[in-house]
Order: C-alpha cells, then sequence, then structure tokens
C-alpha cells in the first residue's frame, strides 16, 4: 500500500472539488470494501482518497417522477432492507441481499457497488499481465484459469465480469443513475452504465474521471408480484455469482404484459437485451416461451474452456427464474 | 481406571474461554517488546531462475526503513555450519530463505524491509525492484509430470499379499477408477508471526512464535545460529489455529530472528493471508484403486497406487495407501505410493495428512464396487469387516467401528435410503445419501510433566505442548483437577514454553493421548508424595494404611476413617509446596496391538435439479475415539472436522496457474472454505469404547477423525442423487452441468 493524503468532504461540490485537477490520481472512498483491498494488492494506486461518507447522499427518498431514490452512499445493507425497497422493489432487495456477506454489506455503499472491479484472478494478481490493470500486457484468464469469466460481449483483449448483483437488478428495472461533475449533473441509465471491454477493458463505466455518483432512481414500476432474483454460486454465502439472473413479469392472467431479464456472472456488464424482452410480450408464459428467450438472450455465448459450463447452465437458469418468478 | 470422576468425561466449558472472548489471550504478535521493529517480506515472482539484480536504494531512503535484507547482505553465519532442520523435516534440504540467489518456487521470500511500523516496511516494500532471470518450464502441475514419479526416499507401503492382479481379472465385479484431490491449504485464522528478541549479553534468544510445538522452533533456530538450545527460549502461549501447517517452522521466524541479531531489537515479522499460500499445503494427490469382490459382495482384490506432490528439495511423505489394506479383510491386496518432485515449496502435514486423502479414494472407490455388486454400501463394509488389522496381523487394542455403523445408521435413517440413483426428490433438488468409514492412528508419544501444589491448595501442572485451539488446557487441567483432588478453577495449567518439561509437537491426534498421560502420570507421583509426608507426620493416624487404599478428593486423603486436608499435611511435614516430574512412554504392551479410532459418516446431499448447486442438509458422524475426556470439546473437534470435509468435498482447491506456478486465489474470498450458511444439521454420536491398552487414559484422540471420510461420504452422496460420479476434488456444480 503507498502513502496517501486524505480528505472528508462534506458536500458534492467540496468533492468535487477536492479531486480538481487530480482526477487519474484520487479516487472517492465510500464504504472502501474493494478499494482497500485493491490498494493492499497494489492493483489500485491512488495517491488522493476523498472521502465521500459525510455526503447528504444517504437517503432514501420518493423521486419527482414516481419512483424511488436511492442515496450514493447509502449502505447496501439499509437499502436492501429499507421498507420501500422491500415492498415496491423486492427483485432489489433479493439480489442485494444475496451479495457479499452481512459484514460487507453493512459497509458497502450503492455508489461504490456499481463501481467494485471484477474479481478476475489475474486482475488481482500484480505478477500477470492483464489488460485492465495494465493495458496492452495481455490477458492471462484467455488460457488460464477462467472458470470464472465471461461468456456474452468479452474479447480477445478481457474476458472480465462485473461482479455486482445490484447492477444486475438494477439494469433489469431500468434504473438510472445519477452523477455530478465539474461540468453539471447528468444520469445515464443503468444498462447504459458500464461498458463491454472492447480494446480498452480498463475503461469499465461511462462515468467520467472526476464524476460522482450521488444516486440510483427506479422507475415507479417495480415488478413487486412477479419476480425473482436467481443467483448460483459454489458456496451459498461470501461467494460470487458463476451466473446470476434477475427475472421479472408483469403477468395478465397467462400472458406476459412486460418482462425483463437480466444476467450477471457472464460478461463484463449486466447482460441484458429490450428487443428480446419485447419479442415476448403478448406471448403465453411458459417453459416453451422461456427457453426461447433464453437462448434468444445468450446467443453468440463463447466459451473459453473452464466456463464452457456457464453457457448450458445460464440457459437453464434464466428458464428457472422466470418459472420461480411466475410462481412467487 | 477411574470409576466415577468428577472432571474427566464431563463437558466442561474451556478454562482460557472468557481470556480468549475478553482478548486476553495473547497470541505471538501480540507482544510488543520496547524498541520493537516491523518486518515485511518480499515473495518472488516467479517459480524457477535467478534475482539477477535488487535495487532497494527508493526503499532505504523511506524514514523510518532499518534494513533490506537479501540474500546478497544476510550474515554468513546463517549459511555456513547452519543446520535448518527441524524435528519433523523429511529427507532432502530443508529451504534456507535468502541462502542465494535462486529461485526454487513461485512466492519463495526474497527480500524483508525492516521499518519502525508494519506500514512503512510493508510501503517500503512496493519501492524494492526485483529483477529476475527466468528460467524456461514450470512444472507444477501434478498429473502432467506423473512421468518424474519416485520411491527414492519414499517409504514402502506395506509388502503385498495374494495375487492382486490375478484376483482382480477373474473376479465377478469389478471397478478401475483415478481420483483427484488438489492442493489444499491449511489456513489457520492466525497468520504466520513471530515475535523475536536477540540478547546480545547473554548470546541468546527469547521467541514468540506461532508454531505447534515450541521444541520445533527452537530446534531451528538453535541450528542456524549455532546455539546451545537453552540459549533459545521459545514461547507460544496461544495458537489461533494450526491445522499441521505450524508443525515445522515457518520463514517468518528465520526472518525475525536473522533481523533481531542483526540489529540488535525486537522483530515482529507477520505474514499477510496471501503469504499463508507459498508455504506447505497439503499435497495434490493422484490415486489409481482397482478393486473386485464375488458376486456376494466380498472384496476379493485390492490395488491402490497413489501419486503425491512433492518439492525438489525435501521428499515429503504420507501415508496414504496403507488404509487400503488394513480396512478390509481381503487376500490379494498390492500397495505403490511414489512421489513427483515438482516447483513448489515442500508440502506438509494438513488434517489427518494421507488418511483424509487415501480413504477420500478408497471410501469412494468401496461404494462405487458396492454398488457395481448390487449391494448396500453399509452391508458391504460389514461383509468385509476387518477385525484384525490386515496389513499387521495385529488385533486392535479396541474397534467400535461396528456399533459406530449401527449408530449412524440408526439415527440417519440410513434404511430409507433408495440405492437407485435419482429415486429420492425434495421440491427441486435431487437428495441422496452417502456414507464412508473414517479411521486414524491412535498414538502416543514420550512426554513429561510437572506438577506443583502449593500450602494454599494451588495446583500447578506444566509441559511444554501446545494448545492449537483444541482444549489441551482444559482437558489436561481437568484430568489434573481429578486426580489430584482439587476443583478445577485451583488448577493452573502451564503450556507453550521451551523451558517446561519436554512434550512431542502437537500434531497427529496424540496430545491428549500422549500429555494427557504424563499428566496422569505426575499427578499419581504427587498423590504418593502427599502419602508419604502425610505418614511422615501423622504416623498414628495412618499406621498401616497403604497408599492403594486412599482416596484423594475435596482437597483431602481419605483412607479407612482417617481424613487429612493437603495443607494440614503439607503444615506439619513443614512443606511450603509437593512437587513432582515424570517422563512417561508408551507401555510395551501396546506394541503388540494396532491402535486406531474409527467412525461411521453418512450424509444427506441435495442437488438442484437446473442449478447443480449441492448443499448438505443432514451429517452424522459417529465416532469410535476411546474414552471421550470432555465431550465439550470433543464435539467441537468433530464438527470443526466435518465442516473441514464438507469444504474438502466441495470448495476447497489451491489454484496454481501451470503457466508461472503461481497460486491464483491466494486469498479467503476466493479460495473457498464452508461458510456460516454451508453448515446445517450436524450430528456427533461417541461410541463408547473401552481400551486399556491405547494409554492409561483409554483415550484416542481426536484431532484427525472428524474429517476423514467426509468427503466421500458427499461424493458417494452426490452419486446417489444424480448418478453422476466425480472423481475429481472439490465436487463444484459445473461438474455436474
Amino acid at each position: 500500500m503507498n502513502n496517501i493524503s486524505y480528505k472528508r468532504a462534506q458536500s458534492v461540490e467540496t468533492a468535487i472539488e477536492h479531486i480538481g485537477s487530480k482526477k487519474e490520481s484520487s479516487r472517492f472512498i465510500g464504504g472502501g470494501t474493494n478499494l482497500l483491498d485493491l490498494m493492499k494488492y497494489r492493483v489500485e494506486n491512488p495517491e488522493h482518497l476523498i472521502d465521500i461518507n459525510h455526503l447528504d447522499l444517504s437517503k432514501i427518498e420518493n423521486s419527482d417522477s414516481g419512483g424511488l431514490l436511492l442515496g450514493a452512499t447509502k449502505t447496501n445493507a439499509d437499502t436492501a432492507y429499507h421498507e420501500l425497497v422491500e415492498e415496491q422493489y423486492p427483485l432489489l432487495s433479493e439480489a442485494m441481499l444475496s451479495a457479499a456477506s452481512a459484514q460487507l454489506r453493512n459497509m458497502a455503499t450503492n455508489g461504490g457497488n456499481l463501481l467494485q472491479r471484477t474479481r478476475c484472478f489475474y486482475f488481482y494478481n500484480t505478477s500477470t499481465p492483464c489488460n485492465k490493470r495494465e493495458p496492452g500486457s495481455g490477458c492471462s484468464a484467455l488460457k488460464g484459469f477462467n472458470r470464472i469469466h465471461a461468456i456474452l460481449g468479452a474479447s480477445e483483449h478481457c474476458i472480465a465480469t462485473h461482479p455486482s448483483d445490484m447492477a444486475v437488478a438494477l439494469a433489469a428495472l431500468d434504473a438510472t443513475v445519477h452523477i455530478s461533475g465539474a461540468e453539471g449533473d447528468r444520469t445515464i441509465a443503468a444498462t447504459d452504465f458500464h461498458k463491454l471491454p472492447g480494446d480498452t477493458p480498463h475503461i469499465e463505466t461511462n462515468l467520467e474521471p472526476g464524476e460522482i455518483i450521488t444516486g440510483i432512481e427506479l422507475p415507479e414500476k417495480g415488478f413487486a408480484k412477479n419476480y425473482h432474483y436467481l443467483k448460483v454460486r459454489d458456496r451459498p454465502s461470501y461467494a460470487f455469482a458463476l451466473v446470476s439472473v434477475a427475472a421479472a413479469i408483469e403477468l395478465e392472467n397467462n400472458t406476459i404484459k412486460d418482462i425483463r431479464v437480466a444476467l450477471g456472472g457472464v460478461a463484463h456488464k449486466p447482460w441484458r437485451k429490450p428487443s428480446v424482452e419485447k419479442e415476448f410480450i403478448g406471448k403465453e408464459a411458459n417453459t416453451e416461451n422461456f427457453e426461447q428467450l433464453a437462448d434468444k438472450l445468450t446467443d453468440g455465448a463463447k466459451g473459453y474452456g473452464n466456463n464452457d459450463f456457464k453457457i448450458p447452465l445460464v440457459r437453464k437458469s434464466i428458464v428457472r427464474a422466470l418459472t420461480e418468478a411466475m410462481n412467487k | 481406571m477411574i470409576a466415577d470422576t468428577k472432571y474427566i468425561g464431563k463437558p466442561t466449558r474451556r478454562v482460557d474461554g472468557i481470556k480468549k472472548v475478553t482478548g486476553n489471550a495473547t497470541y505471538s504478535a501480540e507482544f510488543n517488546p520496547e524498541h520493537l521493529v516491523h518486518g515485511y517480506i518480499i515473495n518472488s515472482t516467479i517459480s524457477r531462475g535467478k534475482i539477477v539484480a535488487i535495487n532497494d536504494k527508493e526503499a532505504l531512503k523511506v524514514p523510518g526503513v532499518r534494513q533490506v535484507f537479501t540474500h546478497k547482505n544476510i550474515p554468513e553465519e546463517v549459511k555456513i555450519d547452519s543446520d535448518y532442520t527441524d524435528p519433523l523435516a523429511p529427507p532432502g534440504n530443508p529451504f534456507r530463505p535468502f541462502y542465494n540467489e535462486d529461485i526454487l518456487y513461485n512466492g519463495q521470500p526474497v527480500a524483508l524491509i525492516v521499518a519502525d511500523s508494519f506500514e512503512t516496511a510493508a510501503y517500503a516494500a512496493g519501492l524494492v525492484k526485483i529483477d529476475y532471470e527466468k528460467e524456461e518450464g514450470c512444472e507444477v502441475d501434478l498429473k502432467a509430470n506423473l512421468q518424474n514419479a519416485t520411491r527414492e526416499d519414499v517409504p514402502d507401503p506395506p509388502e503385498p499379499r495374494g495375487d492382486a492382479a490375478k484376483a482382480y481379472e477373474s473376479s465377478k465385479h469389478q471397478v478401475d477408477v483415478e481420483y483427484y484431490l488438489p492442493r489444499h491449504y491449511q489456513n489457520p485464522m492466525e497468520t504466520f508471526a513471530t515475535v523475536a528478541i536477540w540478547n546480545a549479553e547473554e548470546q541468546g534468544f527469547t521467541i514468540y512464535d506461532k508454531i505447534q510445538g515450541v521444541g520445533s522452533s527452537q530446534q531451528y533456530i538453535s541450528g542456524i545460529f549455532n546455539l546451545e538450545k537453552e540459549k533459545v527460549r521459545v514461547l507460544s502461549p496461544f495458537v489461533g489455529g494450526g491445522f499441521g501447517s505450524g508443525l515445522r517452522p515457518q520463514y517468518q521466524l528465520f526472518c525475525a530472528a536473522m533481523a533481531s541479531k542483526v540489529l540488535n531489537l525486537p522483530v515482529k515479522v507477520v505474514m499477510t493471508r496471501t503469504q499463508m499460500f507459498s508455504f506447505g499445503h497439503r499435497p495434490a494427490c493422484l490415486q489409481r484403486l482397482k478393486l473386485s469382490s464375488d458376486e456376494t459382495g466380498k472384496l476379493k482384490s485390492i490395488n491402490h497406487e497413489a501419486f503425491g506432490e512433492t518439492s525438489r528439495f525435501e521428499m515429503f511423505n504420507e501415508t496414504v495407501v496403507d488404509w487400503s489394506g488394513m480396512m478390509y479383510q481381503c487376500d490379494n491386496v498390492k500397495l505403490d505410493y511414489q512421489l513427483v518432485p515438482l516447483d513448489v515449496y515442500t508440502p506438509m502435514d494438513m488434517r489427518a495428512p494421507g488418511g483424509a486423502t487415501g480413504m477420500y479414494a478408497l471410501e469412494c472407490a468401496i461404494d462405487e464396487l458396492a454398488i457395481e455388486a448390487g449391494v448396500d454400501p453399509l452391508e458391504f463394509r460389514l461383509i468385509n469387516y476387518a477385525d484384525i488389522d490386515q496389513n499387521e496381523g495385529k488385533p486392535y487394542s479396541s474397534k467400535e467401528l461396528r456399533a459406530a455403523f449401527l449408530k449412524a445408521s440408526e439415527s440417519f435413517g440410513w434404511e430409507k435410503r433408495i440405492a437407485k440413483p435419482q429415486s429420492m426428490q425434495d421440491g427441486n433438488n435431487l437428495v441422496g445419501y452417502g456414507m464412508a468409514t473414517g479411521v486414524w492412528e491412535a498414538l502416543q508419544q514420550e512426554s513429561s510433566a510437572k506438577a506443583i501444589l502449593t500450602s494454599e491448595g494451588k495446583l500447578t501442572v506444566s509441559s511444554g505442548t501446545a494448545d492449537i485451539g483444541t482444549g489441551t488446557y482444559t482437558i489436561m487441567s481437568q484430568i489434573a483437577a481429578e486426580i489430584v483432588g482439587i476443583p478445577l478453577e485451583d488448577v493452573e495449567f502451564q503450556l507453550g514454553d521451551s523451558s517446561l518439561p519436554k512434550a512431542p509437537i502437537e500434531g497427529g491426534s496424540w496430545t491428549a493421548s500422549s500429555v494427557g498421560s504424563a499428566v496422569k502420570l505426575v499427578c499419581h507421583a504427587l498423590q504418593k508424595k502427599i502419602f508419604g509426608y502425610a505418614q511422615q507426620s501423622f504416623p498414628e493416624e495412618l499406621k498401616g494404611a497403604m497408599f492403594e487404599e486412599a482416596e484423594f478428593s475435596n482437597r483431602h486423603l481419605s483412607v479407612k476413617s482417617t481424613r487429612l486436608s493437603y495443607s494440614e499435611i503439607l503444615a506439619v511435614s513443614g512443606q511450603n509446596s509437593v512437587e513432582t516430574s515424570v517422563n512417561s512412554q508408551p507401555a510395551d504392551d501396546r506394541s503388540k496391538y494396532s491402535c486406531y479410532s474409527h467412525s461411521c459418516v453418512m450424509v444427506e446431499v441435495h442437488v438442484d435439479k437446473d442449478t447443480k448447486m449441492i448443499t448438505v442438509p443432514r451429517v452424522v458422524s459417529a465416532i469410535a475415539g476411546g474414552k471421550i475426556l470432555n465431550p465439550k470439546t470433543a464435539e467441537s473437534q468433530i464438527l470443526g472436522g466435518i465442516t473441514w470435509g464438507i469444504s474438502m468435498a466441495l470448495e476447497e482447491e489451491g489454484m496454481m496457474d501451470s503457466r508461472n506456478g503461481r497460486i491464483m486465489n491466494a486469498n479467503l474470498a476466493e479460495y473457498h472454505v464452508a461458510v456460516q450458511a454451508d453448515i446445517q444439521d450436524l450430528e456427533v454420536i461417541f461410541v463408547p469404547e473401552h481400551d486399556e491398552i491405547v494409554n492409561p487414559l483409554g483415550a484416542k484422540g481426536l484431532g484427525e477423525i472428524g474429517i476423514v471420510g467426509v468427503a466421500s461420504a458427499i461424493c458417494n452422496a452426490i452419486y446417489n442423487a444424480t448418478g453422476k460420479r466425480v472423481r475429481e476434488l472439490p465436487i463444484t456444480l459445473d461438474k455436474l452441468v
């Protein structure tokens, strides 16, 4: 771990001000559950830390558009157990509570959750090549231990996955990420927040350097009736998803009125295809249709050896999650 | 034998429990002598080659940095005429940290930064630049290097009997299978830590070390620095788990001692969790089993060959295949065990070393043969039950395995098992039942102890053993309180100090048996001495009284109608205290018998039909482990063993990249072990087992037996649930997709 300067910001404006011209060498720190690990491993080597835990961003309140605004520094635990989240967005609550461990959820913040970095073994180990950590050095996972790696949207430069559960549910729910920066405020759709690796796997999100996440907005529609978050993993707690499915359906009798399926553990970002979902609106909610949806959503899936199993697994998991959502 | 006991055999809370939960139990890294400085170790990033340059200029400029030690500047005295062996060093040449520029494995310690704080040392470590000349080739994959297997320096397994190959060919039912166990890392919660204090005046060390036996560190340091053993005092009052990793000294001990002597300052070196993956581990092992039986399920032949990994500098061996010759009645047996040297650190013992490995493969293969023969796996084991040790031809000192089978199957409900896979379901889960047998040696080692009873009625018993979390403090206090006849709270047991009477290293499940016997013996000697003083001081009252008639309880000696308190005996004798020492040896009779503990493990697994996620809702483990000294700590031992068995079956794997010999999951987020949510209903049953041969206590030790067989039972249950036989650990869900 390197020597660092530490500043505690009291407002969004001062936080942005603090980061000022030192964008590349600074990091905002919330719960620190991922950043501090990465610093100890010398994967992240910031010179300046700006503590944002004291910004006024820890509320959960109704938004102007009839939805719910989740403060960026609210902890994952307090968000997942919040009455309004549990009632109106149980899919999000379920996904968040499947993540990490109770201790981590008590520390981790909502903004930080989106910015957590991949668990690729080679990213964490500074003695091995990794394009994400050291652009141009190569991808060790391509021919290494890649059991936990991507089957969708990967590139020859990087086959890492995004590890968040929360982000998968947010993608399914069409959430919006609120951002502030020196240039002003803006929003990005949760589905557009993370990027596929392409040839710049070190750029993981559409957040510009120096910008700060202030909140996450959920739209009014919460799919609180028929939903399921299925997390397939190596142990029932404190393990990242090999494959996860955030499934939500709106039903009219047995007809699909609306449907959302987002996948975790399979790509560099939560994997969702609204165009595929649309095709199934108006169709009957049954196994055959779910199987078709699964095939279309995972079309083009490619394994790299150790992770070949994810292709049949994710398809089965999609069908299972939708079936569980139906039977909720 | 003690007929009616007050303490022995009673569930007793840990005597050190309050200290532990209030933070008053001091572990090695928590000693902070004055002027303490801190070391941080840098490890190599290549597996084979040479260090060609070390640039420590920037590191040395950091305020607070005292020194950067490497092979270039450590004192010559630790290179010439130094003996780096420890009591458990296998054949070969022990690893010598910073000895020269050669790199023998990835993760090898190559530099030590010493600074005024840990943080400064860690920061400066990042500024040290090390250039390597990498040698091509990196052999770390056991299966890919079997051509290098050797029997040199490997103890021979038991001689073959009959003709296994011929019997196999002519048998009705055959199984020919290969099982693989990956590398496992012990990962005790407390990482390795040493505080070394060099005393220049006395030319000696005082060392606080995390170790399973202070004698081990003492021999190692005295050998390296050419010091009399008395000049090296090692203390280790509390050890936060060992599981075998603390049986041999680790490199942080060398680092702390060497730096302390050179700098003439106390030095603390604590390993990081990542560094806990940079030394010994349970070796990967490939096993081939060819078993056969007749149509009734009677075993006709057993052929078990194993390939274990070792380093290029030491031939680490463990007992893997011998169990297959011993456990079942079978006339045709052939066993073979070979080692494959790889570019890794020397493996080391890990909970039930060899037994957990060998019995995993054997008990899975037995299940396969039982199924092949159409015989219930429990019935199959009863058909082939061995009442005498098949390797040695000796009777067992005791073996209540049949009772364990019975108790486990009753409690588990084994009769409800449906043999045909995929027959039992629960919602979305396929349900499977599986079982296995466990076995472990009941060893006893030479051990010494000392006891002092003061006139105030306080008893101090001491022995240089260890408490690695197993409950040594507690059971030794129980034994002493029982025999001397004083309340438990008036007993203090001391351990973890090389100046105390010698005891074996804590391992092999022999501490209760070895040190316990010494404690029993020394307390009997104390009784005799008290009786002697009483006879001298109260000749009238004790006229004609015999020691054998005397009772020692409630701080009193009672014989016939006379009852004398210890305090009055000592007062009248003019003694402030009474003191005895003993050295206890295993009895000669023991060699006529085979002494083992046994278990029967039964498990229920659930496998999700879609996701293939595996859970273990129920485990029953029935243990035949001799006299249970403290059912509470004993049960904890077995619960820990079962929990680890679940990890071994489903989760644990050291992932070493064969391109560079690096462990890629060297942390507890990615190196999976069972977490709370993995553990559901565990039941431990202790089967009564009377044994007067094994040792004076009749206790067999429970450290290892709990894990043996668990992985096999789970593997067998997964087969019963799914019809799929996975012959490689861990059984992760991808292997069932």
